[in-house]
């Protein structure tokens, strides 16, 4: 099966028609938007549409009542209703307001709720992490934007020792409902200074709460989750899904829509072999799962959604049910999301397994720009398919272990 | 004791203290190069202090002395720190002005690097454009910060770039083949096809690789200026940094280091008025960089950025210091981010286009050193249009060349991680090898595996 290269083209006419649930004044900046930029958008850091690796996006039937929504705007809708629904929250970040965001995150944001609400910062990570938390721990709800995950580093003494702990430390005086978010994971053709995926370094801090979506309804319910939250929580978006459109239910739209944090969801149901995934892993494991299909593997594909709580329960069930396990992430091999998650089976489900755990994980490199050495850098959908035949048969030998 | 000899020793022990420490009050920037017209204020007048009382405590780090008023130090002064200048909006000197002379061969090489600059500008900007390669940073309206300041450096001094100073490499020899490779990722990338395209270095011509998060080179320059003065070079570090890059905390680490440990570093700010979408009245609200150098402890000078002249002047001066005094120096440069900050923006949608097109006529960098070098007779009309054609094919040809030569090869993925690769990277290597072998199907045959 071909996989052809997804399109990144942003300004589709049909956009327009779906979201009857937004703010009318919001859509008119967005339009506007549309308008001027023309065909090769410049949108935010974001833009590599010419050459571009390609994006599994499943085959899916659409009803004709089915109304959808890319992540992008998913996001953006979950900002402005609980910016509306609460005046405590307020989004801070660089070109978070006059640019409208360097991903268009927080398109129409500023405008709508002025420059207190949306603040544009000076260039340093460290300061403007340290300042949320401390708005935070005088009752504001702060959602801190870093332009990617990759400069939190920058941040990282604040998001770890002072709102991750705080909570712990001060013996619940002080709590911290801060929201930190921004693209994690490589895009394309960013190299190794844009690419890492902070799930696990982030995923084993106790105190913090990490979330992974995947499709516009994950977006959105998790992200209004995570601003209602009283506790910290880390949002790993994926640059490469702002733009892909998914379906999303008419209850998703409701302002009130939420989705519970640590609740894994199964994106598939099968018998022969678990698949767990998260962000736009989900999308290639699915793809992945269409192609076992036709060689008489029926897989289950669990979209995380959360990597701290991890759903181990729905992940241990999934096992019990399939016996084989393959974990999917575009992160570092070692002390990864797929350790954890092997780990966790190993512990709870070992006498159901018939085959070892198979992690498929980044390559254990810095990523690459070479177009060609970046693309064998992460996992593709050929690797996910490869390793699901593996533990189903054993014909083909094990991968080496990092 | 009796108490009169202990207040003799006192004032004794205070007078010897306060010539030792007379150099604190420091004018400044001094150099015997520079005009008294272009002298710098001190930020504050000092004159004011000297007329109250004379006594005065010993605190630590030096002797302060007491002002019955209670006046607070104005956030900045009413008038800004003066930009020192050498040639006017035409390209004549000005009259006043003392400062160094360039030679032909000089001149020459500082005109055609900023030329060659902009060609490459251009011609890569639309070759983005048309998809060929992912991603590109341009440096217009800044050519002349780039090649003045490169042409007063030896090629001794190491340079640690922001991103927006090719022209700095161009001087140094780096060819445009090279750049064009890196780019493209391709096989002859010096760069073994790693970094995004602009994030370029090279050792052999003393230029550190470029890092991506901002005024990480900062702190990092320090350090190897620290290497400089341990093992007594006649080299200096040259760092460069934008606008929005002073807000980071490194940039601050940064100067209080260098000051304290004394190092031979010359600081280039290329203050262009914009970072990204924002513009330098809500980065900061001081006068800019240069009075953030002095507030360190450091000599700081501000330059008009557009005049290539006044940058190179001020680079010499700055680096004769750095090396003989063993000290940091801070040079602001202002000028104008005429171009977007990258592929991925568009500046139209948050400052005027009026703007945009008054510094890129009238403020032209590399327009105003074109009338002075072709007035000094060495550069005409005729080998401007010569030289700007045969430019624009070269940039072409070398993107042609580049596009059609081989991406990286799989062994790049491996290498360099460590110093020797490790055996587990050995086996993946091998393993990869062996399935694009077994699996030629999942391979993409239009990406060049490159094996």
């Amino acid at each position: 099966m071909a996989i052809g290269v997804a399109s990144f083209n942003l300004l589709q006419p049909v956009i327009g028609n779906y979201f009857c649930l937004i703010d009318e004044n919001m859509w008119g900046i967005i339009r506007q938007n549309v308008g001027v930029t023309g065909g090769l958008s410049s949108q935010g850091l974001g833009n590599h549409m010419m050459r571009l690796r390609p994006v599994a996006s499943a085959m899916r039937n659409y009803s004709s009542a089915t109304k959808e929504m890319t992540v992008r705007d998913a996001l953006n809708s979950a900002l402005d209703e609980e910016m509306a629904a609460d005046p405590n929250v307020f989004v801070m970040g660089e070109e978070v307001g006059e640019y409208q965001g360097a991903y268009k995150i927080t398109k129409g944001l500023l405008d709508k709720y002025g420059p207190e609400r949306v603040v544009d910062t000076p260039i340093t990570e460290a300061g403007f992490a340290g300042i949320g938390v401390g708005a935070a721990y005088h009752g504001l709800r702060p959602v801190i934007e870093f332009m990617t995950f990759n400069f939190s580093m920058q941040a990282i003494d604040h998001v770890i020792n002072s709102a991750a702990k705080s909570n712990y430390m001060s013996a619940g005086q002080i709590n911290v409902p801060i929201v930190f978010r921004g693209p994690n994971g490589p895009a394309a053709g960013v190299g190794a200074q844009h690419s890492q995926c902070y799930g696990a370094w982030y995923g084993s801090v106790p105190g913090l709460k990490v979330l992974v979506p995947y499709s516009s309804e994950d977006a959105r319910g998790l992200l209004k989750a995570a601003i209602r939250d009283p506790d910290p929580v880390v949002f790993l978006e994926n640059e490469l899904l702002y733009g892909e459109s998914f379906p999303v239910s008419a209850e998703s739209l409701d302002s009130s829509f939420c989705l519970p944090i640590g609740k894994a969801k199964i994106e598939r149901e099968g018998k022969d072999i678990t698949i767990t995934a998260f962000s736009k892993m989900v999308g290639y494991a699915l793809k992945a799962a269409e192609i076992l299909e036709k060689d008489g593997i029926n897989a289950e594909v669990i979209n995380l959604r959360s990597i701290r709580p991890l759903d181990r329960a729905t992940i241990n069930a999934s096992v019990r049910k399939t016996n084989r396990l393959v974990t999917v992430e575009e992160g570092f091999p070692q002390h990864g999301i797929g350790a954890e998650i092997c780990a966790s089976v190993v512990e709870d489900s070992f006498g159901y397994l018939d085959a070892p755990v198979e992690r498929i994980a980044g390559a254990d490199v810095p990523t690459p720009y070479a177009a060609n050495l970046e693309r064998m850098a992460f996992p593709q959908i050929e690797d996910i398919v490869r390793a699901a035949k593996r533990a189903c048969y054993r014909s083909v030998p094990m991968s080496a272990t990092a | 004791m009796a108490i009169w000899m202990r207040k003799a020793l006192i004032s004794t022990a205070v007078r010897s203290l306060r010539t030792a420490f007379a150099s604190h009050r420091n004018p400044v920037f001094i150099s015997r190069s520079f005009g008294s017209s272009q002298q710098l204020e001190p930020f504050s007048t000092d004159d004011d202090y000297d007329d109250h009382d004379h006594e005065s405590l010993d605190f630590p780090g030096g002797p302060v002395s007491y002002s019955c008023e209670m006046r607070f130090l104005p956030g900045s002064s009413e008038k800004r720190v003066q930009c020192y200048r050498v040639l006017d909006d035409n390209g004549y000197p000005l009259s006043s002005t003392q400062f160094q002379h360039v030679n032909k061969e000089v001149a020459v090489k500082m005109y055609s690097g900023m030329v060659t600059l902009e060609a490459m500008d251009t011609v890569i900007y639309e070759a983005q454009r048309q998809g060929r390669i992912s991603f590109y940073m341009t440096s217009y309206g800044e050519e002349a910060i780039n090649l003045g300041s490169a042409a007063a450096l030896s090629s001794h001094d190491i340079v640690l770039p922001q991103y927006r100073e090719p022209g700095v490499m161009l001087w140094r020899g780096f060819e445009l083949q090279d750049f064009v490779n890196q780019f493209f990722g391709n096989k002859n990338d010096i760069g073994k096809g790693r970094q995004m395209p602009t994030h370029y270095g090279s050792n052999k011509h003393n230029v550190i690789t470029v890092s991506a998060p901002l005024a990480t080179q900062l702190p990092q320059a320090v350090g190897a200026a620290y290497s400089l003065k341990m093992d007594k070079k006649d080299a200096c570090v040259v760092t460069y940094f934008g606008d929005g890059c002073s807000s980071e905390g490194d940039f601050h680490a940064s100067l209080n280091f260098a000051a304290v440990m004394e190092v031979p570093i010359v600081y280039i700010c290329r203050n262009n008025g914009w970072a990204i979408s924002t513009p330098v009245t809500e980065q900061f609200r001081s006068d800019g960089i240069v009075v953030k150098g002095q507030a360190y402890g450091i000599p700081s000078i501000r330059v008009d950025g557009n005049d290539a002249l006044a940058v190179y002047n001020a680079v010499a001066a700055a680096r004769e210091m750095a090396i003989t005094e063993q000290r940091p120096v801070l040079i602001e440069a202002l000028t104008y981010r005429v171009g977007h900050h990258s592929t991925s923006d568009d500046s139209t949608k948050y400052r005027p286009v009026d703007e945009i097109e008054h510094w890129k006529t009238s403020r032209n960098p590399v327009s105003v050193f074109r009338k002075w070098v072709q007035r000094r007779g060495w550069w005409s009309d005729e080998q401007e249009s010569e030289f700007r054609a045969n430019i624009r094919k070269q940039v072409i040809h070398a993107v042609q060349v580049a596009e059609k030569t081989e991406k990286a090869p799989i062994g790049y993925m491996f290498s360099d991680v460590y110093e020797k690769l490790p055996s587990n990277l050995m086996e993946q290597e091998k393993l990869l090898r062996e399935t694009i072998k077994r699996y030629p199907q999942d391979f993409p045959k239009d990406v060049a595996l490159g094996i």
